[in-house]
């Protein structure tokens, strides 16, 4: 029998889990809505019940630093969009990603990662985890032979973001991955400018994915969040790289997680030990608020990417623009590569170089009036920053040279408004700055 | 832990215990292309109530070693080969889906070893489609689809777990996703032909059935239970096949009220 003669049930569909996901009505109340439950910790009905929960014989909830039953929804929820085992929500992206690293990496280990990258967390790959003994090498992320050709013996982990930020290259995932796994090595993708409408990493290869959950996921801009993924497919004990996962724990009574927890391995221990012990926890309400964004997040994503595309179109006809870089472009050196990856959009975010370098992008910054001057991505409402001065203004200029940064650039985070009222601040603007020329 | 067995090695769970040398044992055999991992929390559980827990890997199963046994009998002779090796007789034998006819099996062709068992989702006869032998005999992952969405209610498909932060639908799948090529399709023939009557329960034997299960489902459990005779039978509401991911709570009070009674 052939292949294509065999047909599995369908699955929920995406639109369906975004809504239902990780919660049915509450049993006790009949809410409809998740509930939030705002309370520090949950009562034992006896004390074998709570060394139950204790030593990982019930399920339930001890303490909402370790978990929360709202909280719990939402993990789910991101779990189930993302092709996962399990999630963990904590208190911004930045925590999510020094969850999923802090989970597997030691002194003396070592990171390879995309050099394109949120400032955020360049910072914390080239100085601040430098501190704890972790190292990494920046590769260019067009380029996966880079990432192999970086590969130490110490290596633990491949790391990049799908979409660049700002410079909005597009990682190849397949690719990538199987450099990784060819040496024993997980790779680690930040899928924040996409969201998991727009592209399934896991799916694509990648075993662990982190969002900054204060983005596209929540739409609204009214909460900082984070979460992280485990696709709960790689291989641990094959690897031998990763004593955290496949020997003894002393901070659990000896627990090897590989051994007890198969595929949910490094989930469960970035819960009992890195959200327990660095406690960079998320409050219930702001997970609750996230849900309420994410509730709808096929539909907000489908405007984001036609907005999107309005506004490039637009942009890169303008005489006073030097440059538009977005994968969606066909100018884009990744355009095939997003074409593949990120079939249903390349995101809303997108940067442009005005002519007139510095100045210009000053200048057209301050006369919009509907775009939004700020540092946030991912908002409901149109955003625009200038990063060399703000988001990366940390790097020095061979780096953001590195990362693709020009000192004119200015990003774009296209929101859901009307596409032709955006169009028409942005000309605005854009006649302001002619008119200086 | 791990040990020899037909030059083979056999890796089994602890629940991280340390029994007391006398320690009366519980053994727990998993179902059709799973492994130990499935029952983490019960192992747990009995092993600091003071059991000693044996929950094996099955012969090319999880990390032990070999190749897959052909019949639920030869995997029920298997376990009594580990059985004695590993701790003496009396002991409590757990077992879900295949697992649960492996202990029934067991209890038939060893009952000198045992004291009491627990079947959970058992059916016997235990028939598999065609679609899915079909698809398990090529290794297509269609296999995988139909057992790891038939095995959950409507609820546990869309989540809502008790195990905060876990998606049972895709754990569900990454397990089954980890056996090597002929496995699954060796161990559904296995529940397929089996075809040995069910007859009176010689020791003690609870039965629990999932009210939403369409892989075994309830009214087939209720039927080993009067066959069985010597039986009680807990029926879990809304529950699907995959008990021990849906409602690990309530399928580990059903146990404990029956083990340690």
């Amino acid at each position: 029998m052939s292949d294509g003669d065999h047909r599995g049930p369908a699955a929920p569909g995406f639109d369906t889990l975004a809504l239902h996901a990780g919660q049915s009505p509450d049993p006790t109340t009949g809410a409809r809505a998740t509930p939030i439950y705002q309370s520090a910790s949950f009562v034992f009905p006896d004390s074998d019940y709570a060394a139950g929960l204790f030593n990982i014989e019930r399920a339930g909830h001890v303490y909402s630093r370790l978990s929360n039953p709202t909280n719990a929804v939402l993990e789910e929820r991101m779990a189930a969009l993302d092709r996962g085992v399990g999630a963990i929500v904590t208190a911004s992206g930045q925590a999510a990603a020094h969850l999923g690293i802090a989970t597997l990496l030691g002194a003396n280990d070592h990171i390879v990662s995309s050099r394109s990258l949120y400032g955020g967390t360049h910072n914390l790959l080239e100085y601040t985890l430098k501190r704890f003994g972790i190292t990494t090498t920046f590769v260019d992320p067009r380029d996966p032979s880079a990432f192999e050709q970086a590969i130490r013996p110490n290596t633990k982990l491949l790391f990049g973001e799908i979409v660049g930020n700002p410079g909005l290259e597009v990682l190849d995932i397949p690719r990538v991955a199987d450099v990784a796994h060819r040496h024993g090595l997980p790779l680690m993708v930040d899928a924040t400018l996409v969201t998991p409408y727009l592209c399934q990493p896991i799916v694509l290869g990648a075993d662990i994915v982190m969002h900054s959950a204060t983005k596209f996921l929540s739409g609204h801009g009214i909460v900082i969040g984070g979460v992280l993924i485990d696709g709960g497919t790689f291989d641990w004990e094959g690897s031998g790289r990763f004593p955290t996962l496949t020997e003894p724990y002393d901070g659990f009574h000896n627990l090897v997680f590989a051994e007890e927890f198969g595929p949910q391995a490094f989930i469960t221990r970035a819960r009992k030990e890195g959200i327990r012990d660095f406690g960079a926890c998320m409050a219930p309400m702001t997970a609750f608020q996230i849900l309420q964004g994410l509730e709808t997040l096929p539909l907000r994503m489908q405007k984001h990417v036609s907005n999107t595309a309005k506004v490039v179109a637009y942009l890169d006809e303008h005489p006073l623009v030097e440059r538009v870089v977005y994968p969606g472009l066909p100018s884009h050196p990744d355009f095939e590569l997003a074409q593949s990856l990120l079939p249903q959009g390349a995101g809303a975010v997108f940067t442009f170089s005005l002519k007139g370098g510095r100045e210009a992008g000053r200048m057209f910054i301050e006369s919009l009036e509907l775009f939004s001057h700020l540092a946030n991505i991912g908002d409901a409402k149109s955003l625009v920053i200038h990063p060399a001065s703000t988001t990366h203004h940390r790097m020095d200029a061979a780096s953001l040279k590195a990362a693709g940064i020009d000192e004119g650039m200015v990003r774009v985070s296209v929101g859901l408004e009307d596409a032709a009222d955006l169009i028409a601040d942005l000309k605005k603007a854009l006649r302001v700055v002619e008119r200086a020329q | 832990m791990k040990t020899q067995l037909r030059n083979e090695t056999v890796h089994f769970g602890t629940g991280s215990g340390s029994p007391a040398p006398d320690a009366p044992t519980i053994v727990f055999v998993h179902g059709a292309g799973h492994d130990a991992t499935v029952w983490v929390m019960p192992a747990r559980y009995f092993a600091r109530h003071g059991l000693r827990v044996l929950a094996p890997d099955l012969p090319a199963h999880g990390r032990s070693s070999g190749e897959p046994l052909q019949s639920i009998e030869a995997m029920a002779d298997w376990l009594a080969e580990l059985v004695d090796q590993q701790c003496r007789a009396g002991v409590i034998m757990v077992g879900h889906s295949m697992g649960a006819l492996v202990t029934m099996s067991f209890t038939q062709r060893h009952p000198q070893l045992v004291k009491k068992s627990a079947l959970l989702g058992a059916s016997a006869p235990m028939p598999v489609g065609p679609p899915l032998l079909n698809a398990a005999a090529d290794s297509h992952h269609a296999a995988i689809d139909m057992a790891n969405t038939w095995s959950h209610s409507t609820v546990g498909r869309l989540g809502a777990s008790q195990m905060p932060g876990i998606h049972i639908l895709n754990s569900g799948e990454r397990l089954l996703e980890r056996m090597s090529s002929g496995v699954y399709h060796a161990d559904l023939a296995a529940c397929n032909a089996f075809a040995t009557p069910v007859t009176p329960a010689q020791v003690p034997t609870l039965v629990i059935a999932g009210e939403a299960d369409q892989m075994t489902p309830a009214k087939a459990g209720v039927k080993v239970a009067h066959a069985l005779g010597n039986s009680e039978v807990v029926i879990l509401r809304g529950c699907g096949h995959a008990m021990l991911m849906e409602q690990p709570n309530e399928v580990l009070d059903t146990l404990a009220d029956f083990i340690l009674e």
